[in-house]
């Protein structure tokens, strides 16, 4: 069957009544933790993970993907009137769009990001929909050893490219990895890192890892912290895009979604990147550069089309080959998990009505998500008025429950704490929290595509350099880790000479 | 400066003396001798290895005074008394979820954290947490099908 077929098939599925109600749900949920700031859909999405159980898992990932999609909507709203992002990603379109909000401009600043948001989603999808097939047609020809090298890129990407320092990145990448170790091994039925408590042998729950590191960390990070009170600046007046707003955002719109598409389908997936570039391009290109830094209207369209097209881009690896490069991929990952559904190539052709569904569904999302940011902009800015107190005391709340409800075992709320504590140093000291979640749930698929290789070989490690593709990629793993580290070198000595 | 960079020193040695309980900890794990190869331990080795080796790393790095952190974070204040509200707040917590349930450990929780941000009218405070235990409890426990730990207030409605 060829693409339209299955994505027509895909629509048939998205459209029934009761997912269009997870759509909405998701997508309303999304853009409202998008909002928050301190909240992201990584955390939303872990808290929610228990409803697995529950719905049917096609219901489950409408659900999950309208939460992400959503939160990249929302974290803009933040950015322009708040002026701190309310995820990562929107740190580019806080520059000029806070700037065009004081000004009294919110308005177009929220219309400008919402129709970009639109166009790149749309744009993303579209690339998801026709990238994804022939990416699996060749990753089925991987075997275990070429997998586990492709995990290693994947790893080395997520925390040794982005974020400001290698070591730190690596390191949170390691405590990741020795997370996921803990508990039963299922080859050997060892049990390991247990400390000889019981409650660890299932393992580490992702939900409370997940919650432990973004809602208790945080919490604890911004109470040990000075308050300073930023303010909200209100949104007036009706006045939406000008005709001039209009002929200074479409080719932002588009550029940045362009851009942002292939950066969040590498392995490296994440927005930081393309959105900075985007923003420098939009300068360069902008028939008036002056007004940078006081306000552009491009400055807010580029990225922010960039965000949304890159976190469509993200679901292309973790679709396609199982490979999450994301915080709130990689829980998406463990949620196929508990379905019980192994991700990976074979997953578009053993579960063809929740893929093609879980992406028609992305369209129909966007949708709705453009009709809720528009005319509610003023509503989404309202949730920016609930004060701190209420606000992190709601959050630790539903910590508790997503946590002690798994198991009512108050050691999963003393590891929540613990975790949370870690979390809090990572935040202290900008050690990243991403790479650790990614290690956590990739780390265990990883070792045991490791161990099958080595079952292949009769134990000969040697595999892992014989096999031409599982080589390359072990090269560019290399490539990624020692090019920086050279770069940096040389600019020092350049600097002393 | 070197008052300054001591957090950074103790987190360094903080990484290494996790990656060497790992090591401890992975020595103790029985390996039969049919996965002798590539049995429960060996990747096990490695992330003891790695935590070793890049706390180690960071130990260099801030010793040599090239990992400092963003001025804002070594200058900042360190408010230990909300600190000191939030830590009260998350211990009445797993304290008293168990005996008292869910509802009032939450409601306390809630009051102790609104305190920690600067909140001064703890039984507002005390009243709002309830509500949101409340809604929570019965919303999200329903709507998720899960069960959380039912104690007086939560069996008698």
């Amino acid at each position: 069957m060829d693409t339209l077929s299955l994505l027509a098939g895909g629509f048939a599925v998205a459209l029934q009544p009761m997912n269009l109600l997870w759509a909405l749900v998701g997508v309303t949920l999304g853009t409202a933790i998008g909002v928050l700031p301190g909240l992201g859909p990584a955390l939303t999405i872990a808290l929610l993970l228990p409803i697995t159980f529950s719905v049917p898992a096609t219901a489950a990932f409408i659900l999950f993907a309208g939460i992400y999609y959503g939160a990249m909507y929302g974290g803009s709203t933040t950015s322009i009137l708040l002026n701190t992002p309310g995820e990562s990603a929107s740190i580019v379109t806080a520059l000029e769009g806070h700037k065009m909000a004081r000004k009294g401009r919110a308005a177009a600043a929220l219309a400008t990001a919402a129709i970009g948001s639109f166009v790149a989603g749309t744009i993303g999808t579209l690339g998801l929909t026709f990238v994804a097939p022939p990416l699996v047609d060749f990753a089925l020809r991987f075997g275990p050893a070429d997998y586990f090298s492709l995990m290693v890129v994947a790893f080395v990407a997520v925390s040794a490219v982005l974020g400001a320092s290698m070591l730190r990145g690596l390191t949170s990448l390691a405590f990741g990895i020795l997370l996921g170790l803990v508990g039963i091994d299922l080859q050997t039925g060892q049990a390991r890192f247990t400390l000889g408590l019981p409650e660890l042998l299932d393992g580490i729950n992702v939900i409370v890892v997940a919650v432990g590191l973004f809602a208790v960390g945080e919490t604890l990070y911004l109470a040990a912290r000075p308050k300073s009170g930023g303010s909200v600046i209100r949104l007036e007046g009706r006045a939406g895009m000008t005709k001039e707003d209009w002929q200074r955002s479409w080719k932002p719109w588009l550029r940045g979604s362009l851009l942002g598409f292939p950066f969040g389908a590498l392995p490296a997936g994440g927005a930081e990147v393309p959105t900075l570039v985007s923003y420098f391009l939009e300068k360069k290109l902008s028939k008036k550069p002056e007004e940078f830094g006081h306000g552009a209207i491009e400055g807010v369209a580029g990225p922010e089309a960039a965000n949304n097209a890159s976190a469509a881009g993200v679901l292309v690896p973790m679709l396609a080959l199982g490979l999450p490069t994301s915080a709130t991929a990689a829980i998406m990952l463990s949620a196929f998990q508990s379905y019980g559904i192994n991700p990976g190539p074979l997953l578009l052709q053993s579960q063809p009505e929740l893929v093609w569904g879980l992406i028609a569904s992305l369209y129909v999302g966007n949708v709705m998500l453009l009709i809720l940011n528009l005319p509610l902009a003023g509503v989404w800015a309202k949730i920016l008025t609930i004060p701190a107190p209420w606000l992190y005391g709601g959050i630790l709340v539903f910590a508790t429950i997503g946590t002690y409800g798994i198991s009512q075992s108050w050691i999963d709320l003393v590891l929540l704490y613990l975790i949370g504590g870690v979390g809090y140093l990572m935040r202290r000291f900008d050690f990243p929290t991403a790479p650790a979640v990614i290690g956590m749930i990739l780390g265990p698929f990883a070792e045991q595509e490791f161990r099958r290789a080595m079952t292949i070989s009769a134990g000969d490690i040697t595999t892992f350099v014989t096999r031409p593709l599982s080589l390359s990629l072990l090269i560019i793993a290399v490539l990624l880790l020692v090019v920086p580290l050279l770069l940096r070198l040389r600019s020092r000595t350049d600097h002393k000479a | 400066m070197d008052r300054l960079r001591k957090p950074e020193t103790l987190l360094a040695l903080g990484v290494i003396a996790l990656g060497l309980l790992a090591l401890y900890e992975t020595t103790q794990i029985p390996v039969s001798p049919m996965y002798a190869r590539v049995g429960p331990t060996a990747v096990a080795y490695v992330a003891s290895a790695l935590l070793i080796g890049l706390g180690g790393a960071l130990l260099v790095q801030s010793a040599s005074g090239r990992w400092v952190s963003a001025p804002q974070e070594s200058e900042a204040e360190f408010d230990l008394r909300a600190l000191g509200w939030l830590l009260l707040g998350l211990v009445l917590n797993v304290g008293l979820i168990g005996p008292l349930g869910f509802i009032p450990a939450s409601m306390l929780l809630f009051a102790c954290t609104a305190r920690a941000f600067g909140s001064r009218r703890p039984l507002r405070d005390l009243l709002i947490g309830l509500i949101l235990a409340a809604v929570a409890y019965f919303g999200f426990a329903g709507l998720l099908d899960i069960n959380i730990g039912a104690g007086l207030l939560e069996g008698l409605i």
